[in-house]
């Protein structure tokens, strides 16, 4: 009665490595080479001005390899992930498209992932998304039609078997790079593991986790993903971000569903003397700690409201070894109106 | 309507849940002998099933799926979404979670195991996965799960059984 176990583990060997890149995208192309990859999360406006967008991507400067558009992260309302990627891509970035369970159903997701496809996104994350409780409509409907596994599984079919969910044909599919997120800091931890193989067996090519402020704790996950061969046929991007005081980070302690923040952490912070200062160091030793972990294959950064900084930290920090990340353009990206 | 009070909905927080949580942990640690029981009851489903048609399923439908109601109401705090996967959820009804979860938890899993969304409940899939350690089968719970079908919510998932469409343990072969 192994026959899931068989079910995953057969998955996990048909991943696509040898196969050749699925997306034309330069994030596939990075890690596929080898190259420790940095992403970053936009801070996603709440205005309709595009400039807000393209000034906000100009501050990643030539840091980032692609460029998360969050979709109403932490069940608030600012501007949709899709607008955002089309205006990143026609500023000559790479965005990776988020989409939340939370929102929308089966028909509206495939309906947008042929569009964001056709405008040429070349990266999708797969996401359940916070409940509507944490953001700033709470009286909303959630949606949740299907969870961030059978999300992966239909956006899969659709690139792959070239069809909705429903059987009916697409006549040109997406070529997307597919990613999931994880959060080895919550409980259950002896199944976070498992769930993220099962997102593999989905169909995700790239995981980008929750916050690490417990580089032991990720150690621990790391090993049971190589234990399991999870990081043979996926890529995982660790999540970092530097916290801008003692304030912050107890206030995301309590309100950011998911955030693990140990209290070594907590006490650093409060005896510095610039605690801002001291929170980008940590966000830089903890990256330099993480890339060191086999099995990472990058990190992606998450610098809520200090984006100015993310350069500084993903240079200082030596992980892009000298290679420019980024695709800048900027006689696009500063004159655009 | 009674259907109104068991039907499942991902809308968060939802009255009755405390009595409910209790059933639910009640079955999570007997999560083993539901689940010898189980497999013995699903064979009697599916050998019945000659006979079921015989009756006709479609007259059966309303009577059973209220006594099913009923009975894994009180066992699972069932939410009668037609499509049962207990035997891949660790005897945890995974339409309990407010976000209607069916392949693991969500990361916002609070630190001491409980939920995102309702503080006061534990979260499904970590009772899901504590169920699923003391069962024989519990690695179905590494299974993943086709999306939901929201046409059979209400509807007996037992009669699907007997009718041979899908299997109580939620795997497409059967136990
Ligand atoms: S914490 Fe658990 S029960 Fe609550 S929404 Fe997430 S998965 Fe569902």
């Amino acid at each position: 009665m192994n026959q899931p176990q068989a079910d995953v583990a057969r998955h996990l060997d048909a991943a696509q490595f040898e196969a050749g890149q699925v997306s034309a995208g330069r994030l596939e192309h990075v890690l596929r080479r080898g190259e420790f990859a940095v992403t970053a999360e936009l801070d996603p406006p709440d205005s309709a001005d595009p400039k807000d967008v393209f000034d906000r991507a100009t501050l990643f400067g030539s840091a980032v390899d692609a460029i998360n558009a969050t979709d109403g992260s932490g069940a608030n309302c600012h501007m949709s992930s899709v607008a955002m990627c089309a205006l990143l891509i026609r500023a000559g970035y790479e965005p990776i498209l988020q989409i939340s369970c939370r929102d929308y159903n089966r028909i509206a997701i495939q309906g947008n992932v042929l569009g964001a496809a056709a405008m040429g996104v070349s990266n999708v994350l797969c996401l359940t998304g916070d409940g509507v409780q944490a953001g700033d409509h709470p009286e909303a409907k959630p949606v949740f039609d299907l969870d961030s596994v059978s999300l992966l599984g239909a956006i899969k079919r659709m690139r792959d078997e070239r069809m909705f969910l429903s059987g009916r044909k697409i006549t040109s599919p997406p070529r997307l790079f597919l990613g999931a997120a994880e959060n080895p800091f919550a409980p259950p931890f002896e199944f976070r593991p498992l769930r993220l193989a099962k997102k593999v067996a989905a169909g995700a090519q790239f995981v980008q986790t929750q916050f690490c402020f417990d580089v032991p704790m990720l150690r621990a996950f790391m090993e049971r993903i190589r234990d399991l061969g999870i990081d043979q046929s996926c890529y995982i991007l660790v999540g970092t971000g530097p916290l801008s005081s003692v304030r912050t980070a107890r206030w995301m302690r309590r309100h950011v569903p998911g955030v693990h923040i140990p209290d070594s952490v907590i006490a650093r912070l409060e005896g510095a003397r610039d605690q801002r200062a001291e929170g980008r160091q940590l966000c830089i030793e903890i990256i330099q700690e993480v890339r060191e972990i086999p099995g990472v294959a990058g990190v992606h950064v998450m610098a809520y409201r200090q984006t100015q900084f993310v350069p500084e930290i993903v240079h200082e920090s030596g992980v892009l070894k000298g290679r420019a990340g980024g695709m800048h353009c900027p006689a696009i990206g500063a004159s655009s109106d | 309507m009674p259907s109104a009070l068991y039907a499942f909905e991902p809308t968060g927080r939802r009255a009755g849940n405390r009595v409910g949580a209790a059933r639910r942990s009640w079955s999570v640690r007997h999560a083993r002998l539901l689940e010898f029981l189980y497999c013995r009851f699903e064979r009697v489903l599916i050998a019945s099933g000659l006979v079921l048609r015989w009756i006709g399923f479609d007259r059966l439908e309303a009577p059973v799926a209220s006594i099913e109601r009923a009975v894994k109401g009180a066992l699972f705090d069932c939410r009668m979404c037609g499509q049962c996967i207990l035997s891949s959820t660790g005897m945890s009804c995974p339409m309990n979670c407010p976000k209607g979860l069916r392949n693991g938890p969500c990361g916002g899993v609070r630190p001491d195991g409980r939920c995102e969304i309702d503080a006061e409940m534990p979260c499904v899939w970590v009772m899901a996965w504590e169920g699923s350690l003391r069962m024989r089968c519990g690695d179905r719970i590494r299974q993943p799960q086709i999306p939901i079908d929201h046409r059979l919510k209400e509807r007996s998932s037992w009669l699907a059984v007997s009718r041979g469409e899908h299997a109580l343990d939620g795997g497409e072969s059967g136990s």
